[in-house]
């Protein structure tokens, strides 16, 4: 077990939803169901999160945005869509302006299923998330060390390209 | 005392020429020769006293000595001929009326007891002096160079306007001579004489462009002025009358046997109150940031105005719990807070560094009254760290006005990619102005101090309010300066050779002065302290000790030594700013909500309703006049 | 310096990160039981600022690393100074000092949450820096001395003199631990109108030294608190630590029942504080002192 999954720093953004998930994401907040028991904190800056959490679906308007929240957080990081029409657009699949499911913009890590998803479910969803985040974790370790090298090696590369000369 | 008389008359012969030379090239030459001379000069002053001790100087010819005296007078009836004259033309007759009966008071004076008198030693050299005259010499003729470029770009920028740069230069250079003068000055006559000078070399370049505004605030300053100076021409009555002799010396000498001074050091000090643009006098100050900056630099922030809390300062050893005292730590103490407090709601640059500077002189004056050597300790040093970090924010302000067009800090956004090399300078001015290891805070924590021992209760909290409004609005033209905005072009290769070379030796200046501080505490500030004071002769107890000023300098090297190391040095990558997920990528814009490109603008804080200028003026002047009312009721009560 | 002195410093620089950590846990724990939640573990700080550090580097601009590392430095060294023993005022202004980077970090990013956070970041220390100063000033009037070393080895503490300046130290305390009603730069608690405040831009290392630092000057402010009451010996000391842990418990509670105000009430309420509570306590204090000649 690594820090980043005791402390998944969340950022929740509404996209075309009715709100009946979003109320059930703050339920999670509440001494009902109180998620801060795992470390979560609701951060409302994707700098600072870990956590993607979706509600409603992708549109034309908003598919940017979903799109620029999820560059601005930092890695590792996970996306969870919460509720039905996050994983597919539900029963606005038809109007005028929707894309789709969040999956249209970004990718996806886990979908929480329901209309409106319970909070049950949604801290289940979250649960899942973070596994996944660990594994991204050590793919970015990794990566981060090969950089690392390969930047060591380019500096001794230079150095003896200088000595060369 | 050659160096003196040299120090008087070399500017005075250096400002001649220049007034002569038309020529942008040979000015430049004269102006940076005379300048290394002049700085030269001061330097050796400087070390002649080091090692030969203090002195009062004798002149011994008889001869010399009467020429100098009708040359003072002939010239000081000249000049209120002028003043006179002007004040007619410009329908300012209470300039005219000032004129007209402070100089035939003067001249009725030196005619009548004046002449019965003998001065035995006109001119002094103390360490006090010899401080005044390093600032004069080394950060003044600074600013003189620096003129040098500033004053192209001034013509360029108002072209078809006639040049009147020889007279510009000729009177910077007059001011220099007449502040030697002054601040060597023992005989109250003479210093009077120069002070005068300074005066009117103020008028003259407040209203140097002159616009109607530039007319107005020159015509302002002026009489504001001449109402101190009548207080300094009733104060040398009143020595000549009373005490039978002009020295400053002397007066000091008797004041320590016990006799009481209480009528000419409250005039005196009102003459410095004026000149120090204290309240109520403070809106000639303000109105002098009409002139151009140079001048602004040197006369209303590093040098003339410095020459009031001099003379406070000077006698200091004769304030505290007396009247004179009483009215120069209230008048100072309301200055500090209400200047400060006015500061926080400017965004004119000019203007914040003018409510700066009326609020530090406000804080050296309170210091001076309050009358013990720790306070007095902080005044000086305040005098030393004011006068070269407020040049070089000046000077910045200047060059950055140029180059950007607009003196607004809000137009200064950013200055760190468009000049990074002046935003780095301005940087070191504005923090040594009010963060901890540098200098004008260590001369605040020692004001503090003092101020709370003296146990005046009103003025405790005065500088306590006031210093934490300072760093509000320090602090926030600082954020403005450093904000990293992206596509900003680089403008900074226009800068003359000239105002580089001021700027970086004062920048240099700064650092020093903040390094260097424990040693010429303990080897001038302190000497000076222990023989003016006459309850210090043993030593001074310093507010800040030296194990203090030591970890003060170490503090400064780490803070110097940090950026070296790590600013801008990230291996980071480099993402852009959250703008809640409608940024458009630059860092400057996100899509609105019609879909349509909005730039960002940011915009500092003034707290109008809070720090409105004009009921801080308002109340400031009250209360100072309700100060200077009291006081004077009480003189004259006392009198009658 | 002393013996004594060198071991406070080391153990401030060691245990103050430790000891800030755990209460800021408790600080979680207790606000969780106040709003009849179970909360996070004790030790969630710690997870959270490991977590941080484990985080993909990224930065707005090439320089805010190194302001927040200043920010860092000079906050040690204000603990540095005072649990040394040193200079009140000294300390008063380096804490000003590392404040200032902290702004100045926040501002150079060109956002606008940041930057917004940041000017009430300035106007906070506007309002609290009145109270603070008077606070040393009213130490100094007592003992004749700033030096933390003298107030502390003094048998007479300080409480007794400065009964106000203490309640208005309390009050301004809700300012620097960044309590509500008070938290306008920035806010522990989630969905404000300033997203971030302050540390908007931070991610990743940089946050974590924020948070660090705050945790070292959580410590060094109660510190402050101890002061009052200490006196050298055993059972004013065991007092002192009960206060510094009521005055904690005291900021919890107030966070917990009051919703942010105006930056209007925190200028004026704390500007009131200091003149009324401050300056009657100064007022009192000089009447003892130049009025009837009573002193320590």
């Amino acid at each position: 077990m690594s820090y980043v999954t005791k402390s998944p720093w969340i950022i929740h953004y509404d996209g075309s939803s009715c709100n009946g998930c979003d109320i059930e994401v703050l339920a999670c907040l509440t001494p009902m169901y109180d998620v801060e028991r795992f470390g979560v904190i609701n951060t409302g800056n994707p700098k600072h999160a870990d956590i993607f959490l979706v509600t409603g679906s992708v549109n034309a308007q908003n598919i940017s945005v979903v799109k620029q929240i999820y560059e601005q957080m930092p890695r590792p990081k996970v996306v969870v869509a919460v509720g039905i029409c996050a994983a597919s657009a539900g029963i606005f699949k038809e109007c005028y302006n929707i894309i789709g499911g969040v999956d249209k913009a970004i990718p996806v890590d886990v979908y929480v299923p329901g209309c409106a998803a319970r909070p049950e479910a949604i801290i289940d969803g979250v649960v899942k998330g973070l596994s996944v985040l660990e594994e991204k974790r050590k793919s970015l370790k990794e990566e981060l060390a090969a950089e690392t090298v390969k930047a060591g090696m380019d500096f001794k590369a230079e150095g003896e390209e200088r000595e060369g000369a | 005392m050659a160096v003196i008389f040299f120090l008087i008359l070399f500017p005075l012969a250096a400002a001649l020429i220049l007034l002569a030379v038309k020529n942008d090239t040979a000015r430049g030459v004269v102006v940076i020769a005379a300048s290394v001379v002049i700085g030269a000069a001061s330097v050796l002053l400087a070390v002649q006293h080091y090692f030969s001790g203090d002195a009062l100087y004798h002149i011994a010819d008889e001869f010399i000595n009467e020429i100098v005296e009708y040359a003072m007078t002939a010239i000081e009836v000249c000049l209120a001929v002028i003043v006179f004259a002007l004040g007619i033309k410009h329908k300012k007759y209470l300039a005219s009326a000032l004129a007209a009966v402070q100089t035939p008071l003067m001249l009725w004076f030196e005619r009548s007891t004046g002449r019965l008198i003998e001065v035995k030693n006109p001119l002094v050299v103390d360490n006090l002096t010899v401080i005044m005259t390093l600032i004069v010499g080394i950060v003044g003729t600074l600013i003189c160079v620096y003129a040098l470029g500033y004053m192209k770009d001034f013509q360029r920028h108002n072209h078809g306007a006639p040049d009147r740069r020889p007279w510009f230069f000729f009177l910077l250079f007059l001011f220099l001579a007449a502040m030697f003068g002054l601040v060597t000055s023992n005989n109250l006559v003479w210093m009077y004489f120069f002070w005068e000078i300074t005066t009117l070399c103020s008028f003259f370049l407040i209203g140097f462009t002159k616009t109607p505004e530039a007319v107005n605030n020159s015509f302002r300053a002026l009489i504001m002025n001449l109402l101190g100076g009548l207080g300094f021409a009733l104060a040398i009555m009143v020595a000549g009358n009373w005490y039978q002799t002009l020295e400053i010396s002397q007066l000091l000498a008797m004041a320590q046997q016990g006799i009481d001074m209480t009528v000419p050091v409250v005039l005196l000090s009102f003459a410095g109150i004026a000149k120090a643009a204290q309240m109520p006098f403070n809106s000639w100050l303000l109105g002098a940031m009409v002139a151009p900056t140079p001048t602004s630099a040197l006369l209303h922030s590093s040098t003339m105005v410095k020459a009031g809390v001099f003379l406070i300062v000077k006698l200091s050893p004769l304030m505290g719990w007396n009247l004179g005292g009483f009215m120069v730590m209230m008048v100072g103490g309301i200055t500090f807070l209400m200047a400060s407090f006015a500061a926080v709601s400017q965004s004119n640059a000019k203007r914040v560094l003018a409510y700066s500077t009326v609020a530090n002189l406000g804080l050296i004056v309170a210091c001076a009254g309050v009358g013990t050597p720790a306070a007095a300790w902080a005044a000086v040093m305040l005098i030393i760290f004011h006068a070269v970090t407020k040049s070089l924010l000046f000077l910045c302000v200047g060059t950055a006005e140029h180059n950007i067009g607009s003196r607004d800090i809000e137009d200064m956004d950013g200055l760190f990619d468009r000049m990074p090399r002046l935003a780095a300078l301005m940087t070191a001015g504005i923090s040594a102005m009010f963060l901890a290891p540098f200098g004008m805070l260590v001369s605040k924590w020692a004001a503090l101090q003092a101020v709370v021992v003296s146990g005046n209760l009103p003025l405790v909290l005065f500088v306590v309010f006031g210093s934490s409004v300072t760093l509000f609005y320090w602090g926030k033209w600082l954020g403005k300066m450093t904000a990293v905005m992206a596509g900003r072009e680089n403008i900074q290769r226009q800068v003359h050779a000239e105002e580089w070379t001021a700027l970086c030796a004062l920048t240099a200046l700064v650092v020093i002065a903040c390094l260097t501080f424990p040693i010429y505490s303990d080897k001038i500030v302190v000497p000076y302290l222990m023989t003016a004071f006459p309850n210090a002769r043993e030593g001074v107890a310093l507010a800040v000790s030296s194990d203090n000023m030591w970890i003060l300098v170490v503090m400064i090297a780490l803070i110097i030594l940090l950026p070296l190391m790590f600013f801008g040095k990230t291996k980071k990558k480099i993402v852009p700013i959250y703008m809640a997920g409608a940024g458009l990528g630059d860092d400057l814009s996100f899509t609105g909500a019609m879909q349509e490109k909005k730039e960002v603008s940011l915009r500092n804080w003034y707290m109008e309703g809070y720090f409105g200028e004009k009921k801080m003026n308002r109340i400031g002047v009250t209360a100072a006049c309700v100060v200077l009312a009291i006081t004077f009721s009480m003189l004259l009560g006392g009198m009658l | 310096m002393n013996t004594t002195a060198i071991i406070s410093v080391i153990a401030y620089v060691a245990l103050a990160p430790a000891a800030g950590g755990l209460l800021a846990g408790f600080d979680r724990k207790i606000s969780a039981r106040m709003q009849g939640r179970v909360g996070p573990p004790l030790l969630q700080p710690f997870y959270d600022l490991f977590k941080l550090l484990e985080k993909e580097p990224v930065t707005v601009n090439r320089v805010q690393d190194f302001y927040v590392l200043c920010c860092l430095i000079f906050m040690i060294i204000t603990g540095g100074f005072f649990f040394a023993g040193g200079s009140l005022l000294l300390v008063i202004f380096t804490l000003t000092t590392a404040s200032v980077f902290m702004v100045v970090a926040a501002y150079s990013s060109n956002s606008p949450y940041a930057q917004i956070g940041a000017s009430r970041e300035l106007l906070q220390i506007m309002a609290y820096e009145p109270m603070v100063l008077i606070t040393a000033i009213g130490f100094f009037i007592v003992y004749r001395s700033f030096n933390v070393a003298d107030i502390i080895a003094h048998p007479a503490p300080a409480v007794h003199y400065l009964a106000g300046i203490f309640l208005g130290f309390v009050f301004i305390l809700t300012i620097k631990f960044r309590k509500s009603p008070f938290d306008l730069s920035m806010s522990h608690h989630a969905h404000q109108e300033l997203v971030k405040g302050l540390t908007t831009e931070f991610s990743g290392k940089t946050l974590a030294m924020i948070e660090l630092s705050h945790w070292y000057e959580n410590i060094f402010l109660l510190g402050f608190v101890f002061l009052f009451f200490a006196n050298g010996t055993t059972q004013w000391t065991v007092i002192a630590v009960l206060a510094c842990l009521l005055a904690y418990f005291l900021e919890i509670f107030i966070d917990n029942s009051y919703a942010r105000m105006k930056w209007q009430i925190a200028v004026n309420s704390s500007w009131i504080v200091a003149l009324t509570a401050g300056g009657v306590n100064l007022l009192v204090l000089y009447f003892a002192i130049f009025g009837f000649g009573l002193g320590v």
